[in-house]
């Protein structure tokens, strides 16, 4: 590790945390500033002007924004989101528990789905210009346009309705058993499975292929090694950096496919929550809850640009 | 033949290409080509692009570049045919019989290993040494070739040696598993003539002290004749002339390779500077943003009328920098730039049109000068629309002309760049800037992307219209057998700085600068031991110092 | 004849069911066998004569529906992405020529805007703003031509650094005919091809909007909000939820397959052109 690649890499997290910082203005300016107001969402129509009024005085409508958005942004970093409108809950707490089952989706979905992917883009390499290949590129063509309660209903329809294999709500509660936790989400894991999968086969051939045809795969050819040994020694360290790349881009796709396949399955994650309390006008947890999506979301390009940071062989090994 | 190490009969090599809105379809790019190669001995293959050189080149090895097929034929290497074998056989040839030397070095080394392993790599995957004595090996090589610092070399990543060290490097990559056939395909193109000497010698030095075979790819006459016993002259995937390298250069029997042979021999009288200059660049200083070093140094030059100033240098010079700046692209620093009898405004926003006008500007690369949407008609047209108001009839009328001029028909004024040949496209971005009428085009390398023919027909066509026309060029090149062609006045450029100007003679006679002199010592000559002469005179030259 | 030989099947099947959407929306009132929200029968019955593809929860003629449906999906769609390229291509354009800190400025502010999903930003401004047709429109136009802008600008300062740009300018000409003639032409399949991906995106967008229940409101109703409306038949086994859900997809196919051969013909082009 040089100096060099640490700046890179601080400068890198640096624009992260300024890109998170806008965002957060962004956000917050986009619930404030455009015309509705959150007093008269919370009380109707039929609302008295006093009480709008006290209302307003009571959430701190009648400051600036500035000063509103200050007390907003220092309440999140430290931990305090705020209370819901709707029903006064603690933000906070009522995210924890659902962020965790999101996650745990999340997370079982990529286990899946990313070595699928890459193992399925190396195959289309592999055999390039034949049929493996063009069926991989036929389908990626086929699911980039599917809706994704398209495939959510039709897995449902058949696996759950039709063959009672799996629930077709993926219901969860605290203390369930391992098990059962995942037959729940085996159903809205698949779909996001599905959904991603064709897209990172995609991508991860193009890197890949983009690294076979270089000259110096030819060079190693050319020398008589073998198939395995160019593809390890000579293929593979260049590809790391593109592949892993494609991979957090999907991640970050999935992070916002989870919100439409929480809500097919009913499954009670942070996606879910967001549109209920979007349904309700709750403002304060639609800011958490976006923020929060978005945070993770630069965080993975943020990771993607460092692991292409690192595996530069020009920027370790500077001149 | 003695001891046959290469035998290639009756060699048959298509490719499929895919036509936009057409059927794929397959066309044979070598057409039945036989050769023989003793151990030990070179062998020059030659001819322009789309000779099918590098297809033959490759041969040897099985291999195939981008879909193209050995359909036909015999390659035997060492007495077994290369296109019999099984894959793992073949493998087995490659990097231990026959190894590769590609053009573009800096493309052809892996960016993530250190030079020295991938070196050794295919001495060490074929077992033919063990790591300590492969590394002894390579060391030895780089010694031979001349790299700085032998015993480290090898720790260094591509990235952090230049492009003269690579194409060494992989030089030594090639002789390290000590094998019996060498490929070298273009291996000193890329690289500026003073670096190309030294490879070019190091190369040969390395071919005579292993004893190794080689075929050796190129499109220059000049450079092959330096390293290779014979020479085979190809032209359309079909052979040519195939012959001893002396009688080759020295007594060529067809067509074409005499006018290989005679290539750049134009016979132009250089001309005396006139009084009044229609250009002159005084003390010119820049730079590209106001912090960097000036990639121009003090430039002062002046152009005749009519005349030709020829600008040479090696990348890094500054050359087309100065284009750039007398173009108002870029603006000097410091400095003024008078043009027919008045002061030109130093950016182009400030130009006006007659300024805009006489002063027109030809490319390197014509297929990017010209808008690919734009028909050759709209190409030549608009000048002459936008500059004199020219309409319809008489508009199509002028072009016409100048189609004739440039020596090609009437029927191209309807055709799109992609459907014209490399010189007919450079010969339509000559007629546009004629369409303008200028006092002065600035040739900005306009023959380097052209095959050494089709160049020397621009060159010819050049010369031709400045005699009818009386327009100057501002010749831009690094080519110095171009300027000897060409020139009545000579600027030397060296990393930002002029080194050497004046009238063509004069610069080219002794006594000369180091740069200069280094220079003109490095242009290949087309005759038998140019190099060894080169390399003499240079030697003696540092000991007499 | 022989232009259209050339033509891959494929192509032609995207274009031939394109073609048939947009017809059923342009003259969905004139084809239409029952009212939109008119009820001709019981809650999702089969498919039969009477109903070829059944009827919905609340037992209206679900290809009216459908039909009608195809109307508001393909309007906002097409209305989105007209101003997501109009303002995209524009602006990116013009970044690229003038350059400077007029790019700098519209380039980053599009990098913050990119640097949220498109759909959790929708979701903020729709907790604010009524769920209008207007108000969709605006969102998903100036959401999706970020994209747009990212692309055009990308093509034109790859066009603008052409050698014949410079040679336009040394010429002497003005922006006009640098951005209309030079850069556009050369511009202009790429946008095109993806006109139609960002046509397919808004597609999917507005439905996953609806079907969220964020999009196009009752009575009015889209593909995507007759997916939600029938969602809770299947789980009692009634495929009704699948009809609107498949019809988005074909649309998207079928213009993606178009999408696709435009692409592939440009990049053709391409090659041609480099020998």
């Amino acid at each position: 590790m040089n100096l060099l690649v640490l700046k890179l890499i601080a400068q890198r997290i640096a624009l992260g945390i300024l890109l998170l910082f806008l965002v957060s203005i962004l956000i917050f300016a986009g619930t404030q500033i455009l015309p509705g107001d959150v007093a008269q969402s919370i009380l109707g129509q039929g609302a008295t002007d006093q009480a709008l009024a006290n209302l307003r005085r009571e959430m701190g409508l009648d400051d600036p924004a500035v000063t509103r958005y200050f007390n907003w942004l220092g309440g999140i970093l430290q931990g305090d989101m705020g209370t819901a409108l709707s029903n006064n809950r603690d933000i906070a707490s009522s995210l924890w528990g659902r962020a965790q089952n999101t996650l745990f989706l999340a997370f079982w979905t990529a286990l899946v789905a990313v070595p699928l992917a890459i193992i399925l883009g190396l195959v289309a390499v592999r055999y390039q210009n034949r049929w493996p290949d063009r069926a991989i590129s036929g389908t990626t063509l086929t699911a980039i346009s599917l809706p994704e309660f398209f495939v959510g209903y039709v897995l449902m329809y058949f696996f759950a309705v039709k063959l009672g294999w799996f629930p077709s709500v993926s219901t969860v509660y605290d203390g369930m058993p391992f098990a059962d936790r995942m037959m729940a989400i085996a159903l809205p894991a698949a779909t996001l499975t599905l959904i991603i999968l064709a897209h990172m086969m995609r991508m991860t051939r193009a890197a890949i292929l983009n690294v076979m045809q270089s000259a110096y795969v030819e060079t190693a050819e050319l020398k008589g090694l073998g198939g395995l040994k160019i593809i390890w020694r000579h293929a593979f360290p260049n590809s790391v950096a593109p592949v892993v790349n494609v991979v957090m881009l999907n991640l970050a796709f999935l992070v916002v496919g989870v919100v439409v396949i929480e809500v097919i399955f009913v499954y009670p994650g942070l996606g879910q929550y967001l549109i209920d309390h979007v349904a309700k006008r709750d403002v304060p947890v639609v800011q958490a809850v976006g923020l929060i999506f978005a945070a993770v979301y630069i965080g993975l390009n943020m990771v993607a640009d460092i692991v292409s940071i690192l595996a530069n062989p020009r920027l370790r090994h500077p001149k | 033949m003695a001891d046959p190490l290469l035998e290639i009969r009756n060699l048959k090599i298509e490719v499929t290409i895919r036509p936009p809105g057409e059927k794929p379809h397959d066309i044979t790019i070598v057409k039945g080509i036989d050769l023989d190669l003793a151990r030990g001995k070179v062998l020059g293959l030659i001819g322009e692009s789309g000779a099918g050189k590098s297809t033959i080149g490759l041969s040897p090895a099985g291999y195939g570049r981008g879909g193209v097929r050995i359909t036909g034929g015999e390659v035997k290497v060492n007495g077994r045919d290369i296109l019999q074998l099984s894959k793992g056989a073949l493998r087995n040839v490659r990097g231990r019989e026959v190894c590769y030397v590609a053009q573009s070095a800096a493309a052809a080394f892996n960016p993530a290993h250190r030079l020295m392993d991938q070196v050794i790599e295919s001495t060490l995957f074929h077992g033919l040494a063990s790591r300590s004595e492969a590394v002894a090996r390579a060391v030895k090589l780089f010694r031979k070739l001349g790299l700085p610092d032998p015993e480290n070399f090898g720790q260094r990543y591509p990235h952090q040696v230049s492009g003269g060290q690579l194409q060494r490097a992989m030089t030594a990559m090639a002789l390290c598993p000590e094998p019996d056939l060498i490929i070298f395909d273009e291996p000193t193109t890329a690289l500026d003539v003073t670096t190309q000497i030294e490879v070019l010698a190091a190369i040969k030095d390395a071919i005579q002290d292993t004893g190794v075979g080689a075929l050796y790819i190129t499109h220059d006459l000049a450079v092959v004749a330096q390293v290779s016993d014979e020479i085979m002259v190809l032209r359309n995937g079909e052979l040519v002339e195939y012959g001893e390298t002396r009688q080759i250069i020295e007594d060529p029997q067809e067509e074409y390779t005499k006018a290989l042979v005679s290539v750049r021999s134009i016979n132009h009288q250089a001309k005396a500077p006139e009084e009044a200059p229609i250009l002159s660049v005084r003390n010119i200083t820049a730079a590209y943003n106001k912090s960097a070093d000036p990639v121009l140094k003090d430039i002062s030059v002046e152009l005749s009328p009519g005349q030709t100033l020829a600008v040479v240098g090696e990348s890094g010079s500054g050359k087309s920098t100065l284009a750039r700046v007398i173009t108002g692209l870029l603006p000097p620093k410091v400095g003024q730039i008078d043009f027919a009898g008045r002061t030109l405004p130093r950016a182009l926003k400030q130009r006006t049109k007659d300024d805009l006008r006489e002063l027109q500007m030809i490319y390197q690369m014509a297929d990017v000068a010209m808008n690919p949407r734009h028909t050759v008609g709209t190409i030549i047209g608009r000048p002459l629309e936008f500059y004199f108001g020219l309409k319809g009839k008489a508009k199509r009328e002028r072009v016409n002309e100048l189609l004739d001029k440039i020596e090609m028909g009437e029927g191209f004024i309807d055709r799109y760049p992609a459907e014209l040949s490399g010189g007919q496209k450079q010969r339509v971005c000559i007629a546009r800037a004629l369409a303008a009428k200028p006092k002065l085009i600035i040739c900005d390398e306009v023959t380097s992307a052209l095959d050494p023919l089709v160049a020397d027909g621009i060159l010819k066509l050049l010369l031709k219209l400045q005699e009818i026309e009386n327009v100057a060029y501002l010749f831009i090149t690094h080519d110095l057998a171009t300027v000897k062609a060409i020139a009545d006045s000579i600027a030397v450029m060296y990393q930002g700085e002029l080194v050497r100007y004046g009238p063509r003679e004069q610069v080219l006679s002794p006594p000369f600068d180091d740069y200069t002199d280094l220079l003109l010592a490095s242009v290949p000559q087309m005759r038998v031991g140019w190099l060894e002469e080169a390399l003499a005179n240079r030697r003696m030259a540092s000991q007499g110092n | 004849m022989k232009y259209l030989r050339t033509i891959p099947i494929t192509a032609l099947l995207g274009t031939a069911l394109t073609g048939m959407f947009l017809f059923a929306a342009i003259f969905a009132p004139w084809i239409a066998p029952y009212g939109m929200s008119e009820v001709v029968g019981d809650m999702w019955e089969p498919s039969s004569a009477q109903f070829l593809l059944g009827t919905d929860n609340l037992g209206r003629d679900l290809l009216s529906r459908m039909i009608y449906g195809a109307q508001t999906t393909i309007l906002i769609a097409s209305l989105a992405t007209l101003l997501a390229f109009t303002m995209g291509s524009v602006l990116g354009i013009l970044a690229a020529v003038l350059g400077g800190w007029m790019d700098q400025v519209m380039s980053r502010g599009v990098d913050i805007l990119m640097s949220i999903p498109t759909l959790i930003f929708a979701l903020v401004v729709l907790s604010v703003m009524p769920s209008t047709m207007l108000v969709l429109i605006l969102v998903m136009g100036i959401l999706d031509s970020t994209r747009v802008y990212r692309i055009s600008r990308a093509v034109a300062v790859d066009v603008n650094v052409q050698d014949f740009v410079e040679v336009a300018r040394l010429r002497g000409e003005g922006n006009s005919w640098i951005v209309f003639r030079e850069i556009l032409p050369n511009a202009l399949s790429p946008l095109v091809a993806e006109l139609g991906l960002r046509f397919i995106f808004a597609v999917l967008f507005l439905s996953s909007l609806s079907f969220l229940g964020l999009g196009v409101q009752p009575p009015e109703a889209d593909w995507g909000s007759m997916v939600r409306e029938n969602r809770q038949g299947i789980v009692f086994g009634v495929p009704a939820a699948l009809i609107p859900a498949g019809a988005i997809a074909l649309l998207a196919i079928s213009v993606n397959l178009v999408a696709d051969w435009i692409l592939r013909r440009t990049t053709d082009l391409k090659g041609g052109r480099g020998g």
